[in-house]
């Protein structure tokens, strides 16, 4: 950092940042009709909420045992299906294996697009094309899962040692051998470590499926918000996040073997 | 030898992966698949083709130019309110800024509490303060944002050089004056680069949210799935993905800009 780049010399472009956030902010309080006033006059739902918040219903865990499962088992499949899927696509989006810029772009192209669908519009709208039900839950995080893995995957694949694929185009291996024996081995432990994370992902994300009708547990969560029975949420909330910290647990454990 | 039972592990492992697969797939309930008819199907995927541009712009205060937006709207807001009330948080949860190690743990407690709830939680509960509307959205995107801007804040703050800090102190400096020389300055890049992340993660929250009432362009959205108008749908998505796709282009601009 030099003396002309500290605050005292550029306070005319410290200035406009300022000027031009504090508009954005102002523009932004105009247009969502923000009522400070109506916020604290009604704080006191806060607080009744907060109280049965605070008083999780536990006998109702009990009955949360089995969504619970059905939700982990929905996203283990969704996760798997979606990373299958996501390699031979993150092989097409990298021009180490192909060669080819031109598909490397549509296929870039493609896949940042699907990664762009925030999640819970997906799940309404394959639930509206598909029709409700566990299976409809499965393909969305399936499509979800291939969003986030595929850029993660593609992005391991540039970073790998170009030595191996050399050695295996000058014995005259094709592209397709190329990828699966110069390429895979060096990015199989990364994979596996991203399909984890997606899992992880995946779990946290299953609140929110449940709600447009996509199974799980977030059906359950769905129903306790609807009959205002904030107890259940509370203990619903808890379980999921024990879940999402036991799962984490294990995935780290898992993936530091896999190092 | 070694050759040989390094196979066999790597087998067995592929079989038992396979049989959880299979014991997944096993209880879900495909009956969705049941009342799946293609030609449907093809219907619907050949009206999502063809986007109802007329909608796009209509110059009243509904159409999908002003609720997206709005919707932009919700994100800097809620944005705004979190990045704000995540610095007392950080000041109260970086463990290097007090030699008391049980406020540390406090701070991150209530951080992880904030996070642990979905943001579809938090505007089903400002929706019951504040009124059906955009103002619940800002709250809820705010509220939950506070969470996650505070606990990466704070690992910043953790991970941050204290060179400059010590020198501060070397030459007598308090510790409101070390904050606004020593850290403020190395951490403010960060921060805002940070910040604006969270701005491209609100929008996208911000066009869910609308499912539950709670402003944006997500009602919309919602609606027209429910009526099954194809064209209307797909000129929605297209107007949320493009703009997630311009927004991440101009964040991700800036965001090189800062380092």
């Amino acid at each position: 950092m030099k003396i002309k780049d500290t605050v005292h010399f550029q306070w005319y472009k410290t200035l406009f940042i300022v000027i031009l956030l504090a508009l954005c902010l102002f523009g932004s309080i105009y247009s969502t009709h923000a009522d400070f006033e109506q916020l604290f006059s009604n704080i006191g739902q806060v607080n009744a909420f907060l109280r049965k918040l605070s008083h999780p219903d536990f006998k109702y865990l009990s009955r949360l045992i089995s969504p619970m499962v059905k939700t982990l088992k929905m996203s283990a499949l969704g996760t798997v299906i979606g990373v299958l899927l996501a390699v031979p696509f993150s092989f097409l989006a990298t021009t180490v294996v192909t060669g080819n810029p031109v598909v490397t772009h549509i296929i870039r192209f493609l896949l940042n697009i699907i990664r762009t669908i925030p999640n819970m519009l997906l799940a309404a709208l394959l639930v509206a094309i598909i029709g409700i039900g566990e299976a409809t839950g499965v393909i969305t995080i399936a499509i979800f899962t291939f969003g986030v893995t595929s850029q993660l995957i593609f992005e391991s694949i540039e970073t790998i040692d170009r030595a191996p694929l050399e050695a295996s185009l000058a014995v005259g291996a094709n592209r397709l051998k190329t990828a699966v024996w110069a390429v895979w081995p060096q990015i199989a432990s990364s994979v596996f470590s991203y399909t984890f994370y997606a899992f992880e992902l995946n779990v946290r994300a299953s609140t929110v499926l449940g709600y447009v009708g996509a199974g799980g547990i977030g059906v359950k969560l769905n129903e306790a918000l609807g009959l205002f029975k904030y107890e259940r949420v509370s203990i619903i909330i808890l379980f999921i996040f024990a879940v999402v910290v036991i799962v984490d647990t294990i995935s780290e454990a898992i993936r530091r073997r896999l190092k | 030898m070694m050759q040989v039972s390094e196979k066999i592990r790597h087998w067995f492992i592929a079989a038992a992966i396979a049989a959880l697969l299979f014991w997944c797939a096993a209880d879900i309930d495909w009956s969705t698949f049941r009342y799946f008819s293609w030609g449907s199907f093809k219907g619907t995927m050949s009206s999502l083709l063809h986007p109802d541009w007329s909608a796009f712009y209509t110059g009243s205060t509904e159409d999908i130019f002003s609720l997206m937006l709005m919707t932009i709207a919700i994100g800097f807001f809620g944005t705004s309110i979190g990045t704000i009330l995540a610095v007392p948080f950080t000041l109260l949860s970086a463990r290097n800024l007090w030699h008391n190690p049980v406020i540390p743990r406090i701070g991150k407690f209530v951080l992880d509490v904030l996070r642990a709830f979905p943001e579809l939680v938090y505007a089903i509960i400002f929706i019951k303060v504040v009124g059906p509307g955009p103002f619940a959205g800002v709250l809820a995107i705010g509220i939950h944002q506070v969470g996650m801007m505070g606990k990466l804040f704070t690992e910043e703050m953790e991970r941050m050089d204290e060179t400059a800090v010590e020198a501060c102190h070397a030459v007598g400096a308090n510790g409101i004056q070390t904050m606004f020389y020593a850290r403020i300055p190395q951490l403010m890049p960060i921060y805002a680069s940070l910040a604006l992340n969270h701005f491209e993660i609100a929008v996208r929250s911000a066009s869910t949210l609308g499912l539950v009432g709670a402003g944006g362009i997500g009602a919309t959205l919602i609606f027209a799935i429910q009526a099954a108008r194809w064209p209307r749908v797909s000129i929605i998505l297209l107007t949320v993905i493009v703009t997630v796709f311009l927004l991440d282009l101009l964040t991700s601009w800036i965001r090189k800009k800062l380092q």
